[in-house]
């Protein structure tokens, strides 16, 4: 069977996967699941089901899916959703230029004019994500990343609901693909919108929430390894208190990185008033937020971290 | 899947214990839409491979599992959460789980008598009545875990009337008989002749005397416990009121082994419950069954309380404790012990595996396994200690349904 071919031409992974070789690997790959979030990864990987993140920004989300790629050696296909995305910019789409270009010179050399199948024909056709994850070619298969599918529209979510539903993409002038090996998929959203349930149905779906304060502790530790420890807690206590002033955007685990980035390059080994000050801007993305942060007390918010990330 | 044979992590699950794992799968996704979720077959279907996948063994990857398959909103972890704990743990749900469907029975009488007739309004006294009625026949198979706070004084009330004595073991004091059957009673015969000038005008006979068994009920008050420990405790203080001349006695078992005997004789269940409560300290900790067991074995059981008494075990069986010592001291406790008689509210739902080690290790020492989750099945269990499989309980609780109308 040709499937079978397909199958023992690439070795994935050598262990019997479970939730700890998931959570293993990961870490490998300098990211912390919590238990629930390496469950549904296994789950999603061992079920061949598609899964779904959702979360406030800045917790994880889309780096899942990176960090699925680089552990699994498959490669990462990321469709970034925007509002009117499309077939062309989701499936495939045709190269037009390439094509008339082909008109030219076959008229040009005079030899029989070019056939419509000839010019509908793989050469001229261009791989959007979709498409590429269905038809790849041996090896592990690729991770497909449907970033903030939120942001798309209902038609968008019909497409993408038929080509999950049974891994196939019909290019009406060429051929059907069909996926031999399904591409690990990856949605991930805001909650802007709620995605619709069709969708959702196909979906294993799990909920990112925040770091609890010891993990975000130990992420940020695993993503700015030469940060001073001390200095780590405290900002990760502040960003804590920051998360409850009910802000525009609370700031993220990747906001936290940001943050102890931004006061480990100022050489700082605890924080203080005066460089939360200068730094807050990379903390807290919009002025209001930062106006609210600072209408709270930024001696206090260095006093409350002070005293907890001891 | 092209994948599947090499990622999918064997999963030494037998064809019975995969039956199993999917009727309790079926069994928690039918609770979920009960108390309100949409849970589409499929997602059943995948919640069970999934369970499949991560086996039983650890609660907090059931949970997961359970998550990433049956859910898709994060609005309905709430409602999952409590129904996971009804029914992996048995904590309270605080989810309605039964309809006000008795209004609607009472309704359908009126209709049905009409028989084409227009609709005529019911006298009010008789559609109040009918409602009642139905409220408290309903509430008979209601799981406690699903009581409202209003139920509750209607389950004291029922749980009360049950009135539970044990079944009866023979002495060897006699006792007299007024009926023409026992063994012939040679001395008073001949002393009740002496007033007749020695005619032997009386027969006198003798029977044994039949004496109730002991009775111990040991009660689990873990968290676990929690939306069931009320109803139990009621059913042993209506046990320990009933019988309160009589060997009755009561244990709760939490981290520590606390003996409420005392507090129990009381007539108010209330009250009742209110001291037992104040007696037992680690109200809702953590449970070490297996270790109390023992415990109970040492101090009390082997020195005579639970001689030749029905014991009675209530609880869900999660120990935290090593199962073998669950074993050995429940085989301890069933060779002094008349009977026993495990009562396990969750043995009631649907699917229900006694996957808790604690309750696995059990089981091979026990008589009886009952659920006692809800009215009807407290009155079962009275007959049960009573080892008759008649029905004077279940009068019992009827004239009191008659005598509330
Ligand atoms: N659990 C984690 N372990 C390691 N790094 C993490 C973890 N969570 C978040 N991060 C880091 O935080 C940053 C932001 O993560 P990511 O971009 O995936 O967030 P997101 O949820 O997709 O946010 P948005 O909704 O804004 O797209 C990344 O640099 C990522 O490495
Ligand atoms: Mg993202």
């Amino acid at each position: 069977m040709g499937m079978e071919t397909i199958e023992r031409s690439w070795e994935p992974m050598d262990e019997k996967l479970t939730v700890e070789v998931v959570s293993a690997a990961l870490v490998k790959h300098a990211y912390l699941a919590d238990e629930g979030l390496a469950t549904s990864i296994f789950l999603s990987m061992a079920l061949n089901k598609p899964l779904l993140l959702e979360g406030e920004a800045g917790v994880g989300k889309t780096e899942v899916a990176k960090v699925l790629a680089a552990w699994t050696g498959g490669k990462l296909l990321r469709l970034q959703c925007y509002e009117g995305i499309d077939v062309a910019q989701a499936i495939y789409e045709w190269d037009y230029a390439r094509q008339l270009l082909h008109l030219r010179t076959a008229e040009a050399s005079g030899a029989t004019a070019a056939t419509e199948d000839e010019l509908y024909s793989e050469r001229f056709l261009v791989r959007r994500p979709l498409l590429a994850a269905i038809d790849h070619g041996a090896g592990p298969p690729p991770v497909l990343l449907i970033d903030e599918v939120d942001r798309a529209d209902d038609e968008f979510e019909a497409m993408l609901l038929e080509v999950l539903s049974d891994y196939t993409v019909s290019v009406p002038e060429l051929t059907t693909f069909r996926a031999k090996v399904p591409p690990r998929v990856v949605l991930t959203s805001n909650r802007t919108r709620d995605v619709h349930d069709a969708l959702k149905r196909r979906c294993l779906y799990h909920w990112i929430d925040h770091p609890d304060f010891e993990r975000e502790v130990a992420i940020v530790g695993l993503r700015v390894p030469d940060a001073f420890p001390g200095l780590v807690r405290q900002v990760a206590a502040a960003v804590e208190a920051l998360r409850d002033l009910h802000l525009y955007k609370p700031p993220g685990v990747a906001e936290t990185i940001d943050w102890v980035a931004a006061l480990a390059a100022l050489g700082r080994r605890e924080i203080d008033e005066r460089s939360v000050a200068l730094s807050l801007g990379s903390v807290l993305k919009y002025q209001e937020d930062q106006a609210t942060a600072r209408n709270a007390g930024l001696g206090e918010l260095v006093r409350v971290a002070l005293q907890r990330g001891h | 899947m092209a994948t599947k044979n090499r990622q999918n992590p064997a999963t030494n699950l037998g064809e019975e214990d995969r039956s199993t794992l999917e009727r309790v799968a079926v069994g928690f996704a039918r609770r979920l839409r009960t108390a309100g979720l949409v849970v589409p077959v499929s997602r059943t279907i995948t919640y069970a491979r999934a369970l499949d996948l991560v086996g039983l063994s650890s609660r907090e990857r059931v949970y997961w599992a359970g998550r990433a398959t049956l859910l898709g909103r994060r609005e309905d972890v709430g409602v999952y959460d409590r129904v996971f704990s009804a029914y992996w743990l048995g904590v309270s749900t605080g989810v309605q789980t039964d309809g006000p469907e008795p209004v609607l029975l009472a309704l359908d009488d009126v209709e049905s008598d009409a028989d084409g007739e227009p609709e005529v309004a019911p006298e009010p006294d008789k559609e109040m009545l009918a409602v009642h009625y139905s409220a408290v026949e309903s509430l008979r198979e209601k799981d406690f875990a699903a009581y409202s706070e209003e139920e509750w004084a209607d389950a004291y009330r029922l749980i009360a009337a049950l009135s539970v004595s044990a079944e009866l073991r023979r002495t060897r004091r006699q006792r007299r008989s007024r009926r023409r059957h026992g063994a012939f009673d040679f001395r008073r015969t001949v002393r009740l002749a002496m007033h007749t000038g020695g005619d032997l005008f009386v027969h006198a006979r003798k029977l044994p005397t039949d004496q109730p068994r002991p009775v111990v009920l040991l009660v689990d008050v873990s968290g676990s416990m929690e939306s069931h420990a009320r109803a139990l405790l009621c059913f042993t203080h209506a046990v320990t009121w009933a019988n309160r001349s009589r060997k009755v006695e009561v244990f709760a078992l939490g981290t520590r082994l606390t003996r409420i005997t005392l507090e129990l004789r009381t007539r108010d269940p209330n009250v009742a419950l209110a001291a037992a409560s104040s007696a037992v300290l680690d109200w809702s900790g953590g449970t070490r069954l297996g270790e109390n067991i023992g415990r109970f074995n040492d101090r009390w059981g082997m020195r005579g309380v639970a001689r030749g008494a029905v014991v009675v075990v209530l609880s869900d069986g999660w120990d935290r404790g090593d199962p073998a010592l669950m074993a050995s001291e429940m085989e301890r406790l069933s060779r002094v012990a008349h009977r026993v008689v495990w009562v396990n509210p969750l043995k009631a739902l649907e699917g229900f595996a006694p996957i808790a080690q604690g309750m696995a290790a059990a089981l091979p020492w026990v008589d009886d396994f009952v659920a006692g989750h809800s009215i009807d099945a407290l009155e079962h269990l009275a007959d049960v200690i009573a080892n008759s499989s008649g029905t004077k309980s279940s009068q019992k609780i009827n004239q009191t349904l008659l005598a509330s109308k």
